[in-house]
């Protein structure tokens, strides 16, 4: 113990302080003076200086045998806390690498930049989060408009984009997503059937499992989780993309050439999703009702022509109708909700991480808040 | 050095001594970046090895290679820094992960470091708030934060104005002369090269390997390869050859 402590005091950096006069002191500095040895704290140092009314400090680092930035950390606070004193400071003595770091590090003033960790009084952050929320819905109108405004120049033939680009989006958010809505449809309609099949079991009216698993689907779930696939998988890459092209200046180089973002980089998004979804809702509808004919045929024993009959007898032509129009309508607040992120993205890598976050979030919140409004609206009209 | 098949460079040999400003040249697309992706250990060569101090750096297992690169600090071409962190965070996190300094300590060599390229007051602001320049100079910081023995600078006055590219040589210049480290800069900017550098190597597009080593002035004045006198003074020589040709 006794040897490594000896040893440890060997490595160590050293401070000793030598009055050469009764307001001078010289600060020996000595060992090796690297941060990795740990540093000595000048507090101790300075409170003497300060006892003792010293008026002039020298530096002797002859017996430094190395150094690194914790001695220039050091010596910086040293020099800032003598000036404050009204030490008078004599950096000759430093070795000359130090001098000059000083220097360096002393040349350009420390700005003021008025920045403080303070938190805002609570009345100020109300009245911030409510100026930044209508100053966002007003954004977002103002972007519903000029994308309608893009559309009516789609209708009109005068809209300024690649139809490969279009062609691109389109494959990307329909063939390419087929996987995944197989995937969710089918257990989304296996699972209905299940939890209807236990129900209706009691009451020996299994048959009714085709019912509740058609009329589902077709009408809800079939479009509100298509929607839901496709804000997370597509609308978060409309706002990731967009974002990064707001990064890198692609959108401004649109802007100065006079192309409008909107035409060029939010209609076709647009026009893809609205042909889109609706395809992928009737192929939702279809593989979910596929689901429950799994469980319909293979647990309740069921005939599948029995089960076929019973599906198309309780789905009507307006349920399918209204799970095609919803979608329609999904497909462009999934759109938007994703272009809209993209374009309002900050231009940093963080910011564009926000951006797809909110886009999934808005698209989920709007979705789901319309499906209500379809739900009572339908309802009141005697659908 | 190679992409799949298609060779950049090859037969590069040469040595980079303790304490010297070292400076890779060559146009654009000779490989210059390339080269330093391989010296700073981003990017093995097809063949070939780094050698730091007599140790192979492409030889040794990959904790050797991790304790190399603690040696090196790179300062990339437009800063590179964390867009999610503060200025202040971005240089203190090499020294939160690798020194054990309390955390008050870490700030003090923070603003130091930030001080030095001339950003003292700005430990607060994120690296979209601020200006090109500051964002470079901030990768400057950061790349010395572990007080490393060789600091590479990929094309460290690219988009900066002749004002502030000066500084940034200056700097080079003078924490080369105080740290008594060594510096390894590509560029291709002249008023720099003839300002820096000590020593330089030229790399070649057309004919794909270096063809020039030594210091830019010498070489200016008595290289013997036409491509690198004209580089180096501009395509004058090229004009005058062309010029006496008619």
């Amino acid at each position: 113990m006794v040897v490594a402590r000896t040893d440890a005091a060997v490595s160590a950096a050293t401070l000793a302080v030598h009055h050469d006069s009764s307001d001078g002191a010289v600060l020996e500095l000595a060992g090796p003076w690297q941060s990795q040895h740990g540093l000595a704290e000048p507090s101790g140092l300075l409170d003497e200086l300060r006892s003792r009314a010293i008026r002039h400090v020298a530096f002797d680092a002859r017996q430094i045998t190395a150094w690194d930035s914790g001695l220039v950390t050091f010596v910086l606070r040293v020099l800032r806390e003598a000036a404050q004193l009204g030490i008078d400071a004599d950096r000759a003595g430093l070795p000359e690498g130090v001098q000059r770091l000083v220097a360096l590090a002393e040349a350009v003033p420390e700005r003021q930049t008025g920045r403080s960790d303070a938190r805002p009084p609570w009345l100020a952050r109300i009245g911030a989060s409510t100026i930044a929320t209508a100053r966002a819905s007003s954004e977002g109108l103002a972007f519903l408009g000029e994308s309608l405004l893009a559309f009516g120049a789609f209708l009109r033939g005068r809209a300024r984009f690649r139809g490969s680009d279009l062609l691109v989006v389109i494959q990307d958010c329909g063939p390419r997503a087929l996987g995944i809505v197989t995937l969710i449809s089918f257990l989304i309609g296996l699972i209905l059937a299940f939890v209807g099949a236990v129900q209706l079991q009691q009451f020996g009216a299994s048959i009714f499992v085709a019912n509740l698993v058609a009329i589902a689907m077709t009408r809800e779930i079939g479009c509100i989780m298509t929607a839901i696939v496709m804000s997370g998988r597509t609308g978060a890459a409309f706002a990731a993309q967009l974002g990064t092209m707001n990064t890198n200046q692609e959108i401004d180089a649109l802007a100065t050439l006079g192309i409008s973002p909107m035409e060029f980089l939010v209609l076709p998004r647009m026009l893809a999703l609205i042909a889109m979804m609706p395809l992928l809702t009737v192929y939702a509808d279809l593989v979910g009702i596929l689901g429950g004919a799994v469980v319909g045929i293979g647990m309740l024993g069921l005939g599948p022509m029995q089960y076929l009959e019973q599906t198309r007898d309780a789905v009507h032509a307006s349920d399918f109708l209204i799970g095609i129009a919803k979608s329609v309508v999904f497909g462009v607040i999934v759109a938007l909700a994703g272009c809209l992120r993209g374009m309002q993205s900050g231009r940093s890598a963080s910011a564009v991480g926000l951006a797809a976050t909110s886009a999934v979030v808005t698209s989920i919140v709007l979705l789901i808040v319309l499906d209500g409004m379809f739900a009572v609206i339908l309802n009141v009209l005697g659908f | 050095m190679a992409y799949g098949s298609y060779v950049i460079q090859r037969d590069l040999d040469f040595v980079i001594r303790r304490g010297e400003v070292f400076v890779i040249m060559g146009g654009s697309g000779s490989g210059k970046s390339t080269l330093l992706n391989h010296m700073v250990g981003l990017k093995q060569p097809a063949r070939g090895d780094v050698v730091y101090d007599g140790e192979s750096f492409w030889g040794s297992p990959p904790e050797t290679q991790d304790e190399l690169r603690r040696r090196l600090g790179v300062s990339f071409q437009a800063g590179a820094l964390w867009s999610s962190m503060t200025l202040a965070e971005n240089v203190g996190l090499p020294l939160q992960t690798f020194t054990r300094l309390p955390a008050r300590q870490i700030s003090e060599i923070v603003s130091l470091k930030l001080a030095l390229v001339g950003l003292a007051g700005y430990e607060e602001f994120y690296p979209s708030e601020v200006s090109g320049g500051m964002l470079k100079r901030a990768g400057v910081a950061r790349a010395m934060a572990l007080d490393p023995d060789i600091l590479f600078f990929d094309e460290p006055s690219a988009g900066l104005d002749p004002i502030s590219s000066r500084r940034l040589d200056d700097l080079i210049l003078e924490l080369r002369d105080s740290l008594g480290a060594t510096m390894v800069v590509v560029t291709h900017e002249l008023p720099s090269i003839f300002t820096i550098a000590d020593n330089s190597v030229f790399l070649d597009g057309e004919t794909r390997t270096m063809i020039a080593y030594g210091n830019p002035k010498t070489l200016r004045d008595e290289s013997p390869n036409p491509t690198v006198r004209t580089f180096l003074r501009r395509g004058a020589v090229d004009a005058a050859a062309r010029g006496a040709a008619v």
